[in-house]
């Protein structure tokens, strides 16, 4: 015995090991595989997050334009878990195509409020935020309505990002929702009469135009002043963000247009359990203070903080519409911007 | 352009050359017309729409884009290449491949870049308001390039050395003994250029001039940048804002059919003339000595262009680039990034020349009108956008994938899942189709110089065509082959929508990257990227230009590749 005893040990102490080396890799099998149209900058730090958290790996890709093409061809032995998309109206479509599958979470749901997330659960908003006005911080300028972006006294002195992007489909369906059609047409006219430059770029080149006096007003998303004015896109950037001052703009009589980042878990997800994990992740307080931290977003979970440089905007006030309304719009609003040659 | 020498009849062993460039062919075709089918799907009753709002403007900004784009290429690459070709003046030597720098520059970099440069609070306009005394760009600022006119200029640029290259060959090539007899005719050498020099280069001018359109006609990242909706930009928004994928493909269609028309129109207008020199001997044109004032002229005419179209754009993506390295450090990521893009850019090359030799070569053996309509339709992936190609190489490499995974899983437990897709096999596949044209025409154009009497010569010692191939011709072709590879590799390396709808899971590159931060409006966080793109492409773009000189040396022509499509 006294011989064997060690033997024993050693024997035990390599059982050990193995049972280690299996629990490792089973851990190290842990995949979930992210099929995104947010762009990779935004999503990182919640990755890098989960993946510290939980020891499961996730791979990526960022596809911008045709996330649900690639997904419908590559059919049931599709990779992808999780679809992760930047704007409402993607993320309606997923659904519509069939390409996701109902997900019941008693943690997703009392995470995310109801008119936040499908009716049975086929997706999940992650994230908030507000499609507000960047104004020339010398403007004498304290409040202001979408409509009034149409005024002619605003000739020459708009700046805005191409009509087609998802981020102004979805502000002039939320548009079309309020008024209708025929009114928006007339609205998106006026605001093409007063473009300074052409309809293009990015949000943040609106208040780099502006600081360089191409325009004195512009409509762009909240958190980009976040990452402005917090230093994290650089020195050059901060100035940018100075150079503006920031009002949150609502419909006569409604609120502000916001928008989501959200998910859902794709239709043959492979790793299903793991996906569900990492989207109640993403809703977790940790993860809703990245989102408000690092990304300058509005959290979706109720009680989580909003960073102080966007809290300075003053109380966000939702407009009233409901998404899944807006987003009926959608295709009508491309379509305008096509009609008025907005891009043009 | 010299004539092909008489291709030889077919014989036995070709017809197997034959039966390979028809499945080369076919290859090309599959996507496409599984792209063409997806137009016959409901358009979600949106022609009518797209006839009326969207075509109208769409056709008329690409006819401004390509007429002014097209005006500028031939200009600037027709005029440099004479003046380097035909003059001597100081720095000649240097402007020689200088010139071609400017192809190392993709399209959508030199838009990011000259916004920065540009914009009134970036370096340029900031010194001038100094200058002038004015203190805010409210009193003071130049036009926005984000315009018609700033698209023009920046592709224009970027775009001319597809016209230089060969203009340049074809000035070098064409034999001093035409210039002097026109000269004894008493023609002055002014005139020279527009009555003899331009009107023989005209089949290359042509050939470079339809690659620069059709780069310009399908760029889909400074277009859609600058503002400009071109048929490629209302192409993607149709299926990327409204997802109508059919009716993206029917406005796809309708550009190709133009451009094929055009393409058609100006080979049958060329025709009617006849190229045919002595050019297998030339005796290389001596050039005319300039001196003075008349040197420096020529220097800085040559200099524009690669100061605008590459020089300040690169040492802006250096400044740019070492900002970001001292302000968020190096990532990791760049080099496994940066490694991708070279490994399936090389390997796509390797099967894109590959492919270009057979289908070539098999052209050349057979006289029947079969082999050259092989060599058209495999062509054929040049002409469209991107984008539209990705969308049909997407359902080919699914099909493709089912069978693979059921056979696999004979052989291993459970699903292998997409092999295709997932392997980078799908990517590789979409730029074989999109840049076989590069190959094909290059290969072309260097056999075409292989006189037939070799051919015969060696069918006596009863070589067959295989052994003729890897034993006479493709020694002879070298350079022709290289340059062919080099150009294709760039475009690999730059290329930007197929590659982002059909990477594995995982699979950054450097265009990628790039994009992923541009669409975000942080393309200066991608500055590094950026920078690495157009320092690997400078590589191959300088090889390019040392194998020009080295056929120069012998007293060849230098081949370029870019001769014929």
């Amino acid at each position: 015995m006294l011989v064997r005893q060690p033997a024993f040990r050693h024997a035990s102490g390599t059982l050990l090991a193995l049972a280690l080396v299996a629990a490792a890799d089973l851990a190290a099998a842990q995949e979930v595989n992210l099929y995104t149209t947010r762009e990779p900058g935004l999503i990182q730090p919640l990755i890098d997050a989960f993946s510290k958290t939980t020891g499961i790996k996730v791979n990526s890709i960022f596809i911008r334009d045709g996330l649900a093409e690639r997904v419908a061809a590559e059919g049931t032995r599709s990779p992808a878990d999780v679809l992760m998309t930047v704007d409402f109206g993607e993320l309606i479509n997923l659904v519509e195509k069939g390409l996701t599958q109902p997900v019941s979470s008693t943690v997703l749901q009392q995470a995310v409020p109801a008119n936040l997330r499908g009716p049975n659960g086929e997706w999940y908003a992650l994230s908030l935020r507000a499609r507000v006005l960047y104004a020339d911080k010398n403007l004498d300028l304290s409040s202001f309505t979408y409509e009034q972006l149409a005024d002619p006294k605003w000739k020459g002195k708009i700046c805005i990002r191409a009509g087609q992007h998802p981020y102004n489909t979805a502000l002039i369906a939320a548009h079309i929702a309020h008024y209708g059609e025929a009114r928006t047409e007339t609205w998106l006219r006026g605001i093409k009469a007063n473009l300074a430059r052409a309809a293009t770029g990015g949000d943040r080149d609106v208040a780099r135009d502006i600081m360089g006096g191409i325009c004195d007003i512009g409509i762009a998303n909240s958190y980009y002043v976040g990452l402005m004015r917090s230093g994290a896109g650089g020195p050059e950037q901060v100035k940018w963000g100075d150079a503006i001052k920031v009002i949150l703009p609502t419909f006569q009589g409604g609120g502000t247009h916001v928008n989501i980042s959200g998910a859902s878990v794709a239709r043959h997800a492979p790793n299903r359990a793991a996906a569900v994990r990492f989207l109640e992740y993403l809703v977790s307080p940790e993860a809703q203070k990245i989102y408000a931290e690092a990304n300058f977003e509005y959290p979706v979970r109720a009680g989580a903080a909003v960073h102080p440089i966007i809290a300075a905007f003053g109380p966000l006030k939702v407009d009233s519409l409901s998404l899944t309304e807006i987003a009926k719009h959608r295709v009508a609003a491309s379509r305008l911007v096509d009609k008025v040659g907005f891009d043009r | 352009m010299l004539r092909a020498p008489d291709a030889t009849p077919l014989r036995r062993g070709s017809s197997a050359w034959l039966a390979a460039s028809g499945a080369i062919a076919l290859l090309v075709l599959v996507p496409l017309g599984a792209v063409a089918a997806t137009a016959l799907r409901e358009s979600a009753g949106l022609w009518q729409h797209l006839v009326t709002y969207v075509v109208p403007v769409a056709a008329r900004e690409t006819l401004i884009l390509l007429a002014g784009v097209g005006a500028l290429v031939t200009v600037i690459g027709a005029g440099t290449a004479w003046l380097v070709a035909a003059h001597a003046f100081p720095g000649r030597r240097v402007l020689e491949w200088a010139l071609l720098l400017p192809l190392a520059v993709p399209t959508y970099i030199i838009a990011y870049a000259y916004l920065d440069i540009l914009h009134p609070v970036g370096p340029v306009q900031t010194a001038l308001r100094s200058l002038l005394g004015f203190d805010s760009p409210r009193d003071f600022r130049l036009p926005d390039i984000r315009s018609m006119p700033g698209a023009i200029v920046l592709l224009g640029f970027v775009l001319y050395p597809y016209v230089y290259l060969p203009a340049r060959a074809m000035f070098v090539m064409q034999s001093a003994s035409v210039l002097e007899a026109a000269r004894t005719l008493g023609i002055r050498r002014r005139a020279l250029f527009f009555r003899v020099a331009l009107p023989l280069a005209r089949p290359a001018v042509a050939v470079g001039l339809t690659l620069a359109l059709l780069e310009a006609l399908n760029d889909i990242g400074a277009s859609e940048f600058l503002g400009v909706r071109t048929m490629t930009v209302s192409i993607y928004t149709t299926w990327a804002t409204r997802s109508d994928v059919a009716g993206a493909v029917q406005i796809a269609l309708a550009m190709l059919a133009i451009v094929l028309a055009l393409v058609l129109l100006e080979r049958r207008a060329r025709r009617q003339q006849r190229y045919a020199a002595d050019a297998q001997h030339p005796r290389p044109l001596e050039p005319t000595p300039l001196g003075g004032l008349a040197g420096m002229g020529a220097l800085a005419v040559c200099l524009a262009p690669v100061a605008v179209g590459f020089l300040a754009p690169f040492i802006y993506l250096v400044d740019a680039a070492l900002d970001r390295i001292r302000f968020a450090g190096v990532s990791e990521a760049i080099v496994r990034e940066a490694l991708n893009t070279v490994t399936v850019s090389l390997i796509a090359t390797a099967l894109t020349i590959a492919g270009g030799v057979v289908v070539a070569y098999s052209a050349r053996l057979s006289r029947r009108r079969l082999a050259q309509s092989f060599a058209r339709a495999a062509s054929l992936g040049y002409a469209v956008p991107g984008t539209v190609l990705a969308l049909g190489v997407l359902p080919v490499a699914t099909a493709l994938d089912a069978p693979l995974d059921r056979v696999a899983s004979l052989v291993v437990d459970g699903s292998v899942g997409l092999l295709i897709l997932g392997s980078g096999a799908a990517l590789v596949y979409a730029y074989v189709v999109r840049f076989l044209a590069l190959a094909i025409g290059g290969v072309e154009s260097g056999l075409s110089r292989v006189s037939a009497s070799l051919d015969d010569a060696a069918r006596t010692l009863a070589a067959g065509p295989g052994a003729r191939l890897w034993r006479l011709h493709l020694p002879l072709v070298r350079p022709a082959v290289a340059a062919a590879a080099m150009l294709v590799f760039v475009d690999c390396m730059k290329e930007l929508p197929a590659t982002l709808l059909l990477r594995p899971l995982g699979f950054e590159t450097l265009a990628t990257h790039l994009y992923g931060e541009a669409v975000r409006g942080t393309y200066e966080d991608a500055a590094l990227a950026a920078l690495l793109i157009v320092a690997v492409g400078l590589l191959p773009v300088i090889l390019l230009a040392r194998l020009g000189r080295v056929e120069r040396q012998r007293d060849h022509v230098p081949i370029t590749g870019l001769e014929t499509l």
